[in-house]
């Protein structure tokens, strides 16, 4: 047999996410079909049932992350693909998984909202929904992709994030990066780094479904391995079962919560580019982030100091990251295809020390590298010392 | 809203394009195959010859009938903005097209047209070439046309292996219709290379003030 | 020998865990669980093999009291994560417990979705009329003319069949039961668990305090003695004209039929995509 070798190929963002998910072994998908996100669906109807793998087109949006719900409990990798309105109609059940705490992944490939919207149109509208669109406190993993190349190893990275918290993780892309085709080498599958889930050591009479590790995430059998269990989406107890008391209520939700804030350095992704000596910046993420990385390179040309933070992870918004440059800049530019959804985000964090400056699009067009690069001009002016 | 107020950009606001990009727009109307054209270019340039390629595309109910425009930005460096900020190399299959992407075009920039299907060129810096007349008379298919300007435009860019692009070429489309894509697409060469680029007026737009 | 109900409860209940139970004295929800459970070990079944999933109502509790993989999931929506994992795993014997209102009106587009679809899982819909656990709203079964809290000056809607809706939408196999005819509920779901294909059993129950009590029915003995007399088999129902059968609960097996099975299908799918990748 001879090495496999990796390939370059010429691919869409949304083909990227189906090889990522495959890279992941994700080997489940349930869908609905919708506009920017359809590829994902087609593509994987093809590939997966050849990797023994199980598609299935449901009758809507909520049937679909049930089914993903009810695939990943018996321990197979289950992910959707959607946009908008899909995600909209995702959100019980989402909910359900973020409480059961089962891993899946969910991507939404966002377009003009609110509502029907603008079905072909890049936009970034559905930030704060990723984050609180299912009801109650709720832990989540936000990941947004800026290119082909990030499509998947974002996807790969949501997968094993999902396993490895026991957390849905939700995979933001937008119709740009969707529908642009680069040039890119995958790795190939043997290099990807693939984390499962956590099985149960104990034998099954020992097993308590949510009685977690140190990390704060329980083990997780699967449904037909012998450890017979109850899965709820009532607060429930260690032992999986619904419960009222107080105590055992308020241990659910800071668990939830505290399992994430215990792996922040691991989930919390960014890119920095041109930070160290900025006095001022832009905080971008998605397709946005890429007229923005443009639009600093041209003020470094023009004298400039300009930097990037590029937001892969979303939520848990990466706050340990921003307060340095926060202190260290006079400025930071959010620029967003929404009226403000991370600059809301920034401007929390922010302990007053930076101005935070919005540039908003909602036209249904990519904010070009020119509209940063000017925002950028006028934010340093008057600045020089 | 015409392109160039799309991209942000005017004419005479400083050009953001530096010389590691090299940006061309395929346009005309929906079934010229134009989508096609810019995917098997992309292919050509960022698999065969291994350079930096994105490719995007108008998407949405005017790629059906109406206006279709594709792009392909290429480049030795990993390409930040996807999409074109300045155009090197316009291709125009129709009037509407060339029309609404003619302002797009950087001042030392390449207008392609259909000569039969673009009446009125904005500029004599223009190369006027009848893919969809050859395609129809020569090649005996008039959907060809699209692979005729590919000819055209692999070899007036300059920025990529006519091998390679016969090869993307070869590989991007149905089986059986090899023969006919084939010498559609070299017939566009060969109408290429009566072409003398120098010998155009050095700017689109010496004549648009008047 | 049947088992005794002693034997059953020390097999499949999770005592010692989760008792009592949420359910009014004299509820319908008790009777079609041991008729679930007498179903199970004729089949001679593995616990570990069995995934009972449920949505959102007194019906939704039933899984938490059985020691299976046990599965609460949305209000509507157990078909939905049952499908996934009946496709993901189907080794699985998955069986779907729902009520009136979870599986045909929040949950109907999944029910009759899944009966198209014809997976091979079993559904079995407890029927009482009513929104039980909400405090006695009308549901889709509620019948014209009745009171609940929601019509309190006679309800204005029609019901529906469950059963003729799951007929109608492609269901392998379909009965119908009341809990008065207990016995016959577990040959039914007994049924229903070895049919390929998507099985339904509706089993027609009493809400006597929310339901029977509005309506002057009465207690749960009045509501189960009046199935008694309004039930009639389907053999029966074949001879008699449609204004007899009006007010009559027709009993028995309503639909069965071989229909190709999707998740048999699937595996000729999935040959199919293999050879076509490595042809590739």
């Amino acid at each position: 047999m001879t090495e496999a070798k990796r390939k370059r190929c010429l691919l869409q963002g949304n083909e990227a996410i189906v090889q990522g998910a495959l890279a992941a072994r994700c080997r489940f998908f349930a869908g609905y079909p919708i506009t920017p996100a359809s590829e994902i669906a087609e593509q994987l109807s093809v590939r997966l049932p050849a990797v023994n793998g199980t598609f299935i087109q449901m009758e809507d949006e909520i049937a679909s992350i049930g089914a993903v719900i009810g695939a990943s409990l018996t321990g197979v990798k289950a992910m959707t693909a959607t946009s908008g309105p899909g995600f909209s109609l995702m959100q019980e059940n989402l909910g359900f998984a973020c409480a059961a705490e089962v891993p899946c992944v969910i991507v939404n490939v966002m377009r003009g909202g609110p509502s029907t919207g603008l079905p072909t149109s890049p936009a970034q509208g559905d930030v704060q929904m990723a984050r609180w669109g299912t009801h109650g406190d709720h832990p989540i993993i936000v990941l947004a992709v800026s290119s082909v190349l990030d499509s998947f190893t974002i996807t790969v990275k949501a997968f094993n994030l999902a396993e490895k918290y026991r957390i849905p993780v939700i995979v933001l892309s937008d119709e740009v990066v969707a529908h642009t085709r680069e040039s890119v080498e995958l790795p190939l599958d043997s290099e990807v780094k693939v984390v499962n889930r956590i099985a149960p050591g104990m034998p099954p009479d020992w097993y308590k479904p949510y009685e977690a590790d140190t990390r704060g995430v329980p083990p997780m059998a699967s449904f037909g391995d012998g450890y017979r269990h109850h899965v709820t989406g009532l607060v429930h107890d260690q032992d999986g079962f619904p419960t009222q008391n107080p105590q055992e209520v308020e241990k659910f939700h800071l668990r939830l919560s505290m399992k994430i804030t215990k792996g922040l350095s691991d989930i919390q992704l960014t890119k920095k580019f041109h930070m160290d000596d900025a006095e001022l910046f832009v905080v971008a993420y998605g397709s946005v982030a890429r007229s923005a990385m443009r639009a600093v390179e041209d003020a470094r040309k023009a004298g400039i100091k300009a930097g990037l933070l590029q937001l892969i992870t979303l939520f848990p918004f990466p706050r340990r990251t921003l307060t340095p440059y926060l202190q260290q800049c006079h400025s930071v530019l959010v620029p967003e295809l929404n009226l403000g959804q991370i600059s809301r985000e920034v401007q929390r964090v922010n302990q007053g020390q930076c101005a935070v400056v919005k540039l908003n699009r909602v036209d249904g067009r990519l904010i070009t590298p020119q509209q940063i690069y000017n925002r950028l001009v006028k934010l340093s002016a008057g600045r020089v010392s | 809203m015409s392109m160039h107020r799309e991209s942000g950009l005017h004419r005479n606001e400083p050009q953001k394009n530096d010389s590691q990009r090299y940006e061309i727009r395929f346009s005309g109307s929906g079934g010229q195959g134009i989508i096609t054209l810019a995917v098997i270019f992309a292919e050509a340039v960022g698999v065969y010859s291994g350079k930096h390629v994105c490719q995007t595309q108008s998407y949405g109910p005017e790629a059906r009938g109406g206006k279709s425009k594709a792009e392909v930005v290429i480049s030795n460096t990993p390409i930040d903005y996807p999409k074109a900020l300045g155009l090197d190399l316009l291709l125009a299959m129709n009037q509407a097209a060339c029309d609404a992407y003619f302002f797009d075009l950087n001042n030392d920039g390449i207008l392609v047209i259909d000569k039969g299907l673009v009446e009125q060129s904005p500029t004599s810096r223009v190369v006027a070439i009848p893919f969809t007349h050859i395609a129809r008379e020569e090649i005996g298919q008039e959907m060809t046309a699209n692979m005729v300007a590919l000819g055209a435009v692999g070899l007036l860019s300059g920025q990529v292996d006519l091998a390679f692009l016969e090869k993307a070429l070869l590989a991007g489309i149905p089986a059986g219709t090899e023969g006919m894509n084939s010498a559609a697409f070299r017939r566009g060469v060969e109408e290429a290379k009566k072409i003398h680029l120098a010998a155009l007026p050095r700017s689109v737009a010496c004549e648009e003030v008047v | 020998m049947p088992p005794s109900i002693q034997a059953l409860t020390h097999k499949y209940f999770r005592h010692n865990k989760r008792f009592p139970h949420v359910w009014c004295p004299g509820c319908g929800n008790g009777i079609v669980m041991g008729a679930l459970l007498r179903a199970i070990t004729r089949l001679d079944l593995e616990k570990d093999e069995i995934v009972l999933a449920s949505g959102i109502g007194c019906s939704g509790r039933m899984p938490t009291y059985l020691d299976f993989n046990t599965l609460h999931t949305t209000h509507g929506r157990a078909l939905t994560f049952a499908t996934g994992i009946k496709l993901a795993n189907p080794a699985l014997n998955v069986v779907a417990i729902m009520g009136d209102g979870d599986a045909t009106a929040i949950g109907g587009n999944h029910l009759i979705h899944a009966a198209r679809r014809n997976l091979n899982l079993t559904a079995i819909i407890i029927n009482n009329s009513i929104y039980g656990m909400t405090g006695g709203q009308y549901s889709p079964t509620t019948p014209f003319g009745s009171t609940t809290t929601t019509s309190v000056y006679g309800h204005i809607e029609h019901a529906f069949s469950i059963s003729e809706l799951a007929v109608t939408a492609g269901a392998a196999f379909v009965a119908r039961s009341t809990v008065y005819h207990a016995a016959l509920a577990d040959q039914l779901i007994e049924q229903a668990m070895i049919k390929p294909g998507f099985a339904v059993v509706e089993i027609i129950s009493n809400c006597h305090v929310q339901y029977g009590r509005r309506n002057k029915i009465g207690n749960a003995i009045d509501m189960l003695t009046s199935f008694k007399e309004q039930a009639v088999t389907v053999k029966k129902a074949a001879t008699m004209e449609e204004e007899e059968l009006q007010g009559k609960i027709t009993i028995g097996v309503l639909a069965d039929r071989d229909l190709p099975v999707s998740t048999d299908e699937y595996k000729r799918i999935r040959e199919q995509a293999r050879s076509k990748q490595e042809g590739k």
